[in-house]
């Protein structure tokens, strides 16, 4: 393994420098209270870019190749939204200068928030949430002060076992209790059980479209009609989003409150573990719920107005990561209302193609048509001493990522295949050709999988180890 | 002590009872189910607790699970040698592997857990169910 | 322009494969009454250079900050990022790599934010560090929460001198906990009236944040205020601006509890306020109570030295209702920017930073002393940022030293309305010259 960057420091190296100081430090060494060194890698700018290029070699990535992985949506991230949001109209604004100045980024914002309104049918949206999760704590905030403003003292937040599980964690930090709802064998939500489980105590119900199976709830109406008639409200993850583009608009539907991730279907990158962005839409009715401030057009121009007493606050310092939605927007402008129902359309397409190609070589549970992903089981190899954490790992040393594995937790051995639309048949064809391979080597020789990954910059680490001791920061004494 | 001489609760604590005190751990089958432990929450000595509240938590690298007490009472004695050595409970369950020692308030309660042959029987028909599931899912492959 | 590389030709296979004729049968779940009728609202697909031009002209609309004099602050500011930074984040080996669940082949982004972790451990002088979360202010509400937990309730007190925006994000966080949030106010110097703090600490109080330097720029006596807390069994949060921290004591040397703040000075453009860059860290003994993802060395099968994420029990896809945190994903390319950046300037070069933010400012402040009618109201204890009252209305000299480039400070007076009529925030960094300061100073004299 090489080396970390403070083993590559040398004293008195370094990659960048000031200009000289104009201005004297004299008479203000009292203020400097810090005894030491702070303990910074000393280091030349070739080698701290050769240390960073040698990292980058050992990371796996959507330009290398295809990421299967469900629900998380892992698209394309087009350059020419890389170079635009790096304008320096946009990169170099203060989030405080004067609304005169920054009238070009709030255009951007109010125009991203009315686009996305348009294509979930919802009345409107803030886009401060920095992530899904931070939308979903957003949207149980708009809730909560919802039903304390209408005197209910509503604590319950319905959630089906097929949820991810920010959303049960996003209900308690809330101070909301999550209450699990079993799906019937279809995989759904059953609006006999929900009837039963829905009540005067119930908030929300808070439910993925299409759910994490890849299923469009077919009885969604229904369900809805069951949640609003209890009084309560219903509340949809739209991790998910990319399958009804220009299909199916939540707001239409009944959803009162959503989230959308633009790191999944607006195809901003991920950045290994972020930033992402949340953006949460609310029905009309709940529009003033929504965090300040808000971007509000008048004739003059656009201004920021914290003007609601209803708000549930401020959820970020400022107004979000505003540099994400400069790429959402220029991939909403250059898609457009046609382009956006093709990705559906693709992406339900490209799961389906995969799904129909590897059924019964993996077993699959609920069957299809699927929507824009679906879930297989490896549970026909645990026979050969094969779990699915074995066929994840096999596929690394064939040089692919791994679907998302263990989840749902509805289904045993899971392994959860979104494809997208932008991979093309070939990619597809290739990628099910090696998972056909796999299937057959954990009959025939099953230690390929087991004893995987051998191929890859390190093979499988010791994380029970790394549990009960973990060395979470370099220290020279320790090497 | 063996397995054959402890009761159990049907989330696979088991427990051991001598002179009023109950000594508890969890199964080798929990155990096992668990995978690597790495981490034990478990309530301080002095503590008082119900039946079958849940008072620790086990920790395994991607899964944990709630430590029920199996009776009521007051913790007597804690062991730390396993909290500081949690890896030694999949290794040895029953002997160096107890969590803590519970002086009984209500030694009644003893009647509702399992005795070891009903705790093997419970085992069975779990597993059952899920060789069930399992014939079944051949079926369908072919 | 469509990112979709499926041909009509490839359509009509797939289909074929699938054994359906049209993709509109594989809709069947989704009621035809459910769906959208025609195509939505939102204009014709445009191509590559169309979008390109259309942002163009809205990024002009634009007067970035970073075009000019710029002495905004109060948690984001305008600092030099180092090439090597921007390439390391224009590299799509980084950008746009998946959370690294998959270890073996997510070695790179690992092996960064451990560096990362160790980096801020250093600064701050502490044990543990998370890999990130949103923003100074959701870090601190998560600090709040965490000692709250760790605590099993009481109240937090807070300074007043922290950010309004700061301070509007905890009420967010905690309201629906019933958690108390005290302001503390400061005294004649701005510092956090220790007094107050004696008064208003209670048996059971669960924290006292301080914020070092404060909102308005002053330096608290953060040892004084960590020593009162501990005395009455509270835990400490310091919410530290970490450029402050080459000069100032690091948090570890007074004990503090959990160590936040806002990252986004660490080679992480302004960008209109995000994605900005939260950084927590804790002691050892409150690991566990850590929100957000660990990453570990470990050893891999053939002993080879390698990263994991770790203690992932405490997260929201494990424990669920009972986590840490909800938090999933977090920033990490602004973590990399972060570590890419003290790399990059090493030791002296980051100490470089710190000493010339704090000269410049005092250099500022010492001109502008000398300005009549010019009021500095708390002395020069303070980094990089200090309160200035003009006392007139302030409308006339922002729009004067817009007109001759110069940003010249955040308004306070509506959220401190205690600090009188024409009270700004100044800051200087790095990146302001003598000839700046003494414009400034300039435009302050002809209007005063």
């Amino acid at each position: 393994m090489g080396k970390t960057v403070f083993e590559k420091s040398s004293s008195g190296r370094r990659a960048f420098t000031l200009p000289p100081n104009d201005c004297p430090l004299e008479g203000l060494k009292q203020l400097i209270t810090r005894k030491g060194p702070v303990g910074l890698p000393e280091i030349g700018e070739q080698d701290l870019v050769r240390h960073y290029i040698e990292l980058a070699g050992k990371n796996y990535h959507i330009d290398k190749g295809m990421y299967p992985l469900g629900s998380c949506t892992m698209k394309y991230n087009p350059l020419i939204n890389e170079e635009l949001a790096g304008l320096g109209g946009f990169t170099g604004l203060h989030p405080d200068q004067d609304v005169g100045d920054v009238q070009g980024a709030l255009e951007l914002m109010h125009g991203l928030e009315r686009a996305l309104s348009e294509i979930c049918g919802m009345g409107a949206f803030t886009l401060q949430p920095a992530a899904g999760a931070h939308g979903e704590f957003t949207g149980m905030l708009i809730a909560r002060d919802y039903f304390l403003g209408r005197g209910e003292k509503r604590k319950v937040i319905v959630v089906p076992d097929s949820a991810h599980g920010t959303n049960p964690a996003s209900v308690a930090i809330c101070g909301f209790t999550p209450k699990t709802i079993q799906s019937n064998e279809l995989g759904l939500i059953d609006p006999a059980i929900l009837e039963k489980e829905v009540d005067g105590e119930t908030a929300v119900l808070m439910l993925t479209l299409p759910n994490t199976l890849g299923l469009f709830e077919r009885e969604i109406a229904e369900v809805v009609r069951i949640v609003h008639d209890a009084g309560a409200l219903v509340y949809m993850d739209g991790a998910n989003m990319n399958a009804l583009l220009g299909i199916v608009r939540p707001g239409d539907i009944g959803i009162d409150i959503m989230h959308v991730n633009l790191h999944k279907t607006f195809s901003t990158p991920h950045g290994g573990g972020g930033p992402g962005s949340g953006p949460v839409g609310v029905n009309a009715e709940l529009a003033d719920f929504l965090p300040i401030p808000r971007v509000i057009k008048e004739d003059t121009g656009y201004i920021l107005s914290c003007d609601s007493d209803k708000t549930v606050g401020r959820i970020h310092s400022y107004f979000g990561n505003f540099n994400v939605l400069v790429k959402a927007y220029a991939y909403i402008q250059t898609l457009g209302a046609r382009g956006l129902k093709q990705v559906a359309m693709d992406s339900i397409l490209n799961a389906n193609y995969l799904m129909n190609r590897l059924e019964g070589t993996y077993s699959l549970k609920y069957p299809g048509p699927c929507m824009h992903e679906f879930v297989l089981s490896a549970r026909n190899l645990k026979k050969n001493g094969v779990r699915t954490s074995d066929v994840a790992k096999r596929l690394l040393d064939y040089g692919l990522h791994a679907p998302t594995v263990y989840f749902p937790l509805i289904v045993e051995e899971a392994l959860m295949i979104e494809p997208v639309e932008t991979e093309s048949r070939e990619t597809l064809d290739a990628f099910a050709e090696v998972m056909e391979r796999i299937a057959q080597e954990a009959k025939e020789s099953p230690e390929l999988l087991t004893e995987a990954p051998r191929h890859t910059p390190v093979r499988r680490l010791d994380e029970a180890a790394a549990s009960r001791n973990p060395d979470l920061q370099w220290r020279p004494e320790e090497k | 002590m063996s397995p054959e001489e402890c009761l159990y609760t049907k989330e696979h604590e088991w427990i051991y009872v001598e002179n009023n005190v109950a000594t508890i751990g969890i199964s080798e089958y929990a155990a096992g189910e668990l995978g690597d432990i790495v981490y034990l929450e478990l309530p301080e000595a002095d503590s008082s607790v119900s039946q079958m509240d849940p008072i620790g938590t086990i920790e395994a690298v991607k899964t944990v699970a709630d430590l029920y007490s199996p009776v009521s009472g007051q913790v007597i004695e804690v062991n730390e040698d396993i909290v500081s050595n949690p890896e030694a409970v999949s290794k040895d369950p029953y002997e160096n592997g107890w969590f803590i020692k519970i002086k009984l308030s209500d030694p009644g309660e003893l009647d509702v857990l399992f005795s070891y042959e009903e705790y093997r029987d419970y085992l069975g028909e779990q597993e059952a169910e899920k060789h069930e599931e399992d014939d079944m899912m051949e079926e369908e492959d072919e | 322009m469509s990112y979709v590389q499926n041909t009509d030709g490839d359509r009509e296979a797939m289909l074929k494969a699938i054994g359906v004729s049209r993709i509109e049968d594989l809709l069947k779940p989704v009621e035809r009454s459910l769906r959208v009728e025609g195509d939505l609202d939102l204009g014709e697909p445009m191509s590559e250079p169309e979008t390109a031009a259309a942002l163009e002209a809205i990024s002009k609309k634009n007067c970035p900050a970073s075009s000019l004099a710029s002495f905004l602050g109060g948690g984001v500011y305008d600092r030099y990022i180092p090439s090597v930074v921007r390439y390391v984040l224009s590299r799509s080996e980084f950008y746009t790599s998946y959370t690294p669940y998959q270890a073996e082949v997510s070695q790179g982004t690992l092996q960064a934010i451990y560096e990362y972790q160790s980096l801020i451990c250093r600064l701050t002088g502490m044990e543990v560090t998370n890999a990130s979360m949103y923003d100074g202010a959701t870090a601190l509400a998560e600090a709040v929460l965490m000692a709250h937990g760790i605590k099993r309730g009481g109240a937090v007190l807070i300074p007043r001198a922290l950010s309004p925006r700061i301070k509007a994000v905890l009420r967010s966080y905690t309201k629906g906990r019933g958690i108390e949030i005290t302001e503390v106010p400061f005294d004649e110097r701005g510092e956090m009236n220790r007094a107050a703090i004696d008064d208003l600490l209670a048996e059971g109080t669960a924290a006292v944040v301080v914020a070092q330097p404060n909102y308005l720029g002053v330096i608290e006596n953060a040892a004084e205020i960590a020593a009162l807390a501990h005395d009455r069994k509270a835990l400490v949060i310091a919410y530290v601006d970490p450029v402050s921290l080459a000069l100032l004591s690091p948090p570890g040397d007074y004990e503090a509890d959990i160590v936040v703040g806002e990252g986004q000075s660490l080679g992480n453009p302004m960008n209109f306020g995000g994605p900005l860059l939260g950084f927590m860290a804790t002691r050892k003994a409150f690991m566990r109570q850590m929100p957000g993802r660990l990453i570990s060395g470990s050893l891999d099968l053939d002993g080879k030295r390698g990263y994991v994420m770790t203690l992932q029990t405490r997260e929201q896809h494990i424990r669920r209702e009972k986590a840490t945190s909800n938090i999933c994903t977090n920033e990490g390319l602004c973590a990399l920017s972060a570590a890419a950046y003290l790399s990059a300037l090493g030791e002296e070069g980051f100490r470089d930073v710190a000493v010339q933010s704090l000269s410049k400012s005092h250099a500022l402040y010492r001109l502008l002393k000398e300005v009549s009618g010019c009021e500095l109201p708390f002395g020069e204890n303070f980094f990089q940022e200090f309160v200035l009252r003009l006392g007139s209305p302030l409308g006339n000299f922002l729009k004067k030293a817009k007109a001759a480039g110069i940003l010249a400070g955040i308004q306070l007076t509506d959220d401190f309305p205690e600090l009188g009529p024409g009270a700004i925030l100044v800051a200087v960094t790095e990146k302001r010259s003598r000839a700046d300061l003494e414009r400034y100073r300039d435009i302050v004299k002809g209007g005063a």
